[in-house]
């Protein structure tokens, strides 16, 4: 069966609108009769990913895939890239500024709280070239 | 505990006056760091703050909460109360500061995570 698709561009200069794709794609699960658990995971891990996307990547794109038993969740960018991915992977490491920590983020717990709430994680960086993130929460 | 009860145990004004009162409330959590928020799900309906921005309430409604509460006089911009009225996220403000507020809402029940 094709997957229901949904795309949004996360905007890199207003960290105001970050989070905008995250809330608009739960409305739509919640429409499309998707309840509980998997909705806040699904919600829980693309908002993280969408945060970075406007504070350490200057934007990016988030793709969602909606299958009747799973959502997939891709987030791309062309931002700086990690140079440790098992470093940033760790709760508590962080490379964010004074100004993003005064934001309320910064705390290092961002791509650890995605891997938790997704069933699979998968990313890919190249510095220099951008990052690229797929999650899966099954249904 | 309700969200009525904490109005009045925290001296706290309502700032979205057309949402419900009277929803049950059994857990909480206090930060200033929202991803530490994100980390520990436990059904959590009440999150307080001295954070003020946006996101404060994306976090709350990613969360599924109830009511956040700014403390130390803080008042959200027009977009956070916006974002919390479309989201049915009843929205405090109280002078007191967050360990305060934590300390008395323990006191009368509410738990953390
Ligand atoms: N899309 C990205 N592009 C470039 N660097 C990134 C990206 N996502 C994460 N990073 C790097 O990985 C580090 C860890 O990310 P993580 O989300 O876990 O923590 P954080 O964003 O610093 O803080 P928090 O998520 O707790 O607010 C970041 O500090 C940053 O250096
Ligand atoms: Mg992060």
């Amino acid at each position: 069966m094709e997957p229901i698709k949904f795309n949004y561009t996360v905007p890199g200069d207003d960290f105001t609108r970050a989070g905008e794709a995250s809330a608009d794609l739960k409305n739509k699960l919640k429409k499309m009769g998707i309840t509980g658990a998997p909705v806040r995971n699904i919600s829980i891990a693309l908002y993280e990913g969408e945060i970075n996307l406007a504070i350490h990547a200057g934007g990016g794109e988030i793709t969602a895939l909606v299958y009747p038993e799973k959502v997939e969740l891709f987030l791309d960018d062309n931002g700086p890239g990690i140079a440790d991915i098992n470093l940033a992977l760790q709760e508590g490491y962080s490379s964010a500024t004074d100004e993003v920590r005064s934001l309320g983020f910064g705390a290092g717990m961002g791509l650890p709280n995605m891997k938790k709430y997704a069933d699979e994680f998968h990313i890919e960086s190249q510095v220099g070239e951008g990052t690229h993130i797929k999650m899966v929460v099954n249904l | 505990m309700k969200i009525k009860d904490i109005i009045e145990l925290l001296d706290a004004e309502n700032l979205t006056p057309e949402l419900d009162l009277e929803q049950e409330l059994h857990s909480a959590c206090g930060s200033d760091m929202m991803s530490d928020v994100l980390a520990y799900v436990k059904d959590q309906a009440v999150l307080l703050t001295g954070l003020n921005n946006p996101q404060v309430i994306r976090t709350a409604d990613m969360m599924d909460m109830l009511c956040v509460v700014y403390v130390r006089g803080k008042r959200p911009d027009a977009l956070s109360l916006k974002i919390a009225n479309e989201k049915g996220i009843c929205v405090l403000t109280t002078e007191r500061a967050l360990f305060t507020c934590c300390g008395i809402l323990y006191d009368n029940g509410l738990r953390g995570a």
